[in-house]
């Protein structure tokens, strides 16, 4: 056998049915194979590497099992660095591949060779480099687990044209160990009841759920732990969707751009119980600042995690599911009397919730993207999934599209990669194709990676780019307009973007023009009705800014351009 | 003899041992995690262990125990890396090896010079007509002392190997 057969045999050993990537050169050999097994894996080429990167990311987010993304050596797997360093920072199970020289040519310089071995060092779980044949598949299924297991994300395998046309023995273990490879899965029950312990003091509890319940599927866990125990819910951008924001106990999330019910909860909680977070500085601000009079639970089946920014009480490492199933079956145990429970803090978060609730139906209609994000949030299905770019938009839909289901919000939460929203929407559909996927774009995001529109019509995959089209990076132009003096370097782009409807029509698709609110709600149900992509371009005031913000380097006590609810506190509140 | 003596321990310095997997590569991960999470190197061995899929490293760093806790759970998470262990100045031995050629002027130093090492236990490796090469033996600290002591009579090139450590006790790290 081959060392292709055997690559693309350990594939369909671990269920992979779609490959996303661009051939050349030193990937020959493997693509050569694919053309044998066109039937059970299907082979996306994309039209950038950073796409197909995305694509996999996109995929594995929607469904949960890894993604694949496949390139060639040299430029093909520095093209997809972005890919791999965003699925990194949103522990995204993902498994890229790229060829390589042939062994007698690494470290000589030869042609599209690169040291895709260091390149991918700091961005990956781990990274493997295939030398001998007979490794392939040991290797190949190592790479799966540990892309899959605990805390999941990227792995890289490179590997040397040489190795894929080798004749190899071709041996397909059935399972791999490693022996430095075991995390930890169960919580600790001592530290459960430790927590539990602490949770049951405090008057003003609040649970921050984050992306980490997502991946663990801890959605029924978290919705028994919260009811059971009557804690108010904040989510983080990586855990929306995990709790349902239709839920009482839901404030939304919380952070840089988050709801303010849901900071104050931060603010003024005397109990965080945060699960699958790694308090990221866009949740916590200031870390000084930062639940100074609370105890801090913290769970996390990474235990780098715990403790790397914020000072924990008491530390858990486990599953998030495990954790959370364990903290509903002792308070299910205790049968703690639900109505009394800490009800003037829950009194006061839901009074703030209506308040702010109100303050955003007041905001001014026409062409803003609040209003839009408000007319698209009724319009929305509960299953739909919605994959963004970075910037105002984003952070927009976080505030104003509410989601009831885990993996249905799917953004490029650490890394903040503009491009990521249309190649993760295909991605998404391919895992999901029974559902809608739209991608909630801007203007300046959609052009990084706008030439996987190709993809899209070339294999009937079917999204709806949304793009919010203000001319300009609107997240930066916000920036400079409350920090910079209103200075505007380098943010407009003016008349110079394309039209996107032409653009559309460039790559046999069609394109819906929104310059009038009136046109919004027909143009997205045109596309939803279509059978294939189909790109609404919605021209949206320029200098509309996303606030409430958590200005740079501050803490959430700091925010500015809140509504209602920041100047109280709770102090004053008793 | 110089003995180990925590008290004499420079503050916030650590020594750690990790046991890893013997295969290209793995010098870069661990150098590299050190840079990216801000942490610095001051000295660092590796050799092979008594399995040659093993190999040992032994690092020394500065830090204070959050640094150090948080430094041994990423080395942990590096995936072959197998095991992570801080070897406390009390409870190990920990030895480095220093090459000092020093200048010697007259045989008057030589003997002076001579009489340091005797007391120092350090062997003379090499004698030329104006230095000799000192072959010293022992804990970071006493190398450190001695580098002190025969600093006036001027140090022309120092090579130190940087400390590695066993723990005292008779539990084998390298039996996992």
């Amino acid at each position: 056998m081959k060392g292709s057969e055997v690559i693309v045999k350990c594939l369909l050993k671990q269920d992979v049915k779609h490959i996303f990537g661009i051939t050349g050169g030193a990937v020959i050999p493997l693509y050569d194979e694919l053309y044998h097994y066109q039937d059970r894996i299907r082979n996306i080429i994309c039209r950038h590497e950073q796409g197909a990167a995305h694509m996999a990311a996109g995929f594995a987010r929607a469904c949960g099992k890894p993604g694949v993304a496949v390139a060639t050596s040299g430029p093909g797997g520095t093209n997809l660095i972005t890919g791999i360093m965003d699925a990194f920072m949103d522990s995204t199970p993902m498994v890229a591949m790229a060829g390589q020289v042939p062994t007698s040519l690494v470290g000589n310089d030869a042609f599209q060779e690169t040291d895709m071995m260091g390149l991918t060092l700091p961005i990956t779980k781990h990274n493997f480099q295939v030398r001998n044949p007979e490794h392939i598949a040991d290797t190949l299924l190592k790479a799966f687990k540990i892309a899959t297991e605990g805390r999941p994300g990227p792995v890289y395998v490179d590997l040397p044209k040489d190795v894929q046309n080798a004749e190899v023995k071709g041996e397909i273990p059935d399972k791999v160990e490693i022996r430095s490879y075991r995390p930890t899965f169960r919580p600790n029950p001592l530290q459960i009841k430790k927590a539990v312990e602490t949770i049951l003091k405090a008057e003003r509890p609040v649970i921050i759920a984050g992306g980490g319940c997502i991946i663990a599927g801890a959605q029924d866990s978290l919705i028994e732990f919260a009811n059971l125990s009557c804690i108010p819910v904040n989510t983080t951008t990586m855990g929306k969707g995990i709790f349902p924001e239709s839920h009482p106990l839901s404030l939304g999330v919380m952070g840089m751009h988050g709801e303010e019910q849901a900071n104050y909860a931060a603010i003024n909680t005397d109990c965080i119980i945060a699960v699958g977070c790694r308090f990221s500085d866009r949740i916590t601000g200031d870390t000084r600042l930062f639940a100074k009079d609370a105890k801090v639970v913290h769970a996390d089946v990474d235990p780098t995690e715990i403790g790397k920014n914020v000072r924990v009480d008491i530390p858990i490492v486990g599953d998030a599911r495990e954790v959370l199933k364990m903290f509903a079956a002792v308070f299910a145990e205790l049968a703690v009397k639900k109505e009394n429970r800490h009800e003037p803090w829950i009194k006061k978060l839901r009074e703030l919730r209506e308040l702010t609730h109100a303050e955003e139906d007041k905001a001014a209609a026409g062409m803003t993207q609040a209003n839009l994000l408000r007319m698209l949030n009724r319009f929305k299905q509960e299953s739909d999934i919605f994959t963004t770019g970075v910037g105002q938009h984003q952070m927009f839909g976080e505030h104003y599209l509410t989601f009831t289901r885990p993996r249905t919000w799917i953004t490029s939460g650490g890394a903040g990669t503009m491009g990521y929203g249309l190649p993760a929407a295909l991605g998404a559909k391919v895992a999901m194709p029974d559902r809608n996927v739209y991608d909630l774009d801007g203007d300046g995001s959609f052009q990084m990676t706008s030439q996987e529109l190709a993809t899209a019509k070339q294999f009937g995959i079917k999204v709806v780019p949304i793009i919010m089209n203000n001319k300009c990076l609107g997240m930066v132009r916000q920036w400079l307009e409350i920090f910079q003096g209103n200075r505007q370097s380098g943010v407009h782009y003016a008349n110079f973007n394309p039209d996107f409807v032409k653009l559309a029509e460039a790559y046999h698709l069609k394109g819906i023009t929104v310059a009038r609110e009136s046109e919004f709600l027909p143009a997205l149900e045109e596309a939803k009705q279509s059978d294939e992509t189909v790109v609404i371009d919605v021209h949206v005031q320029e200098e509309e800014n996303i606030l409430p913000m958590l200005p740079p380097g501050k803490g959430l006590q700091h925010i500015i351009g809140g509504r209602t609810v920041f100047r109280q506190n709770w102090d004053d509140v008793k | 003899m110089y003995d180990d003596n925590i008290t004499h321990y420079r503050k916030h310095q650590h020594t750690i041992t990790l046991i890893v997997s013997n295969e290209p590569g793995m010098l870069a991960r661990v150098a590299g995690l050190f840079m990216r999470r801000n942490f610095n190197i001051e000295a660092l061995t590796v050799a092979q262990s008594t399995k040659p899929e093993i190999s040992r490293m032994t690092i020394s760093f500065k830090g204070d125990d959050k640094v150090y806790e948080q430094l041994a759970k990423q080395l942990n998470k590096v995936v072959n890396i197998v095991k992570v262990s801080d070897l406390p100045p009390d409870i190990s031995i920990i030895r480095e090896l220093a090459l000092i050629k020093i200048h010697t002027k007259g045989p008057e130093e030589q003997k002076q010079l001579m009489a340091y090492c005797q007391a120092h236990e350090a062997k003379v490796a090499h004698v030329n007509r104006d230095d000799m090469t000192v072959e010293i033996v022992g804990s970071p600290h006493k190398i450190d002392s001695f580098l002190e002591l025969v600093k006036p009579m001027g140090i022309k090139e120092l090579a130190r190997t940087g400390a590695t450590g066993l723990f005292r006790g008779n539990t084998g790290f390298e039996k996992l």
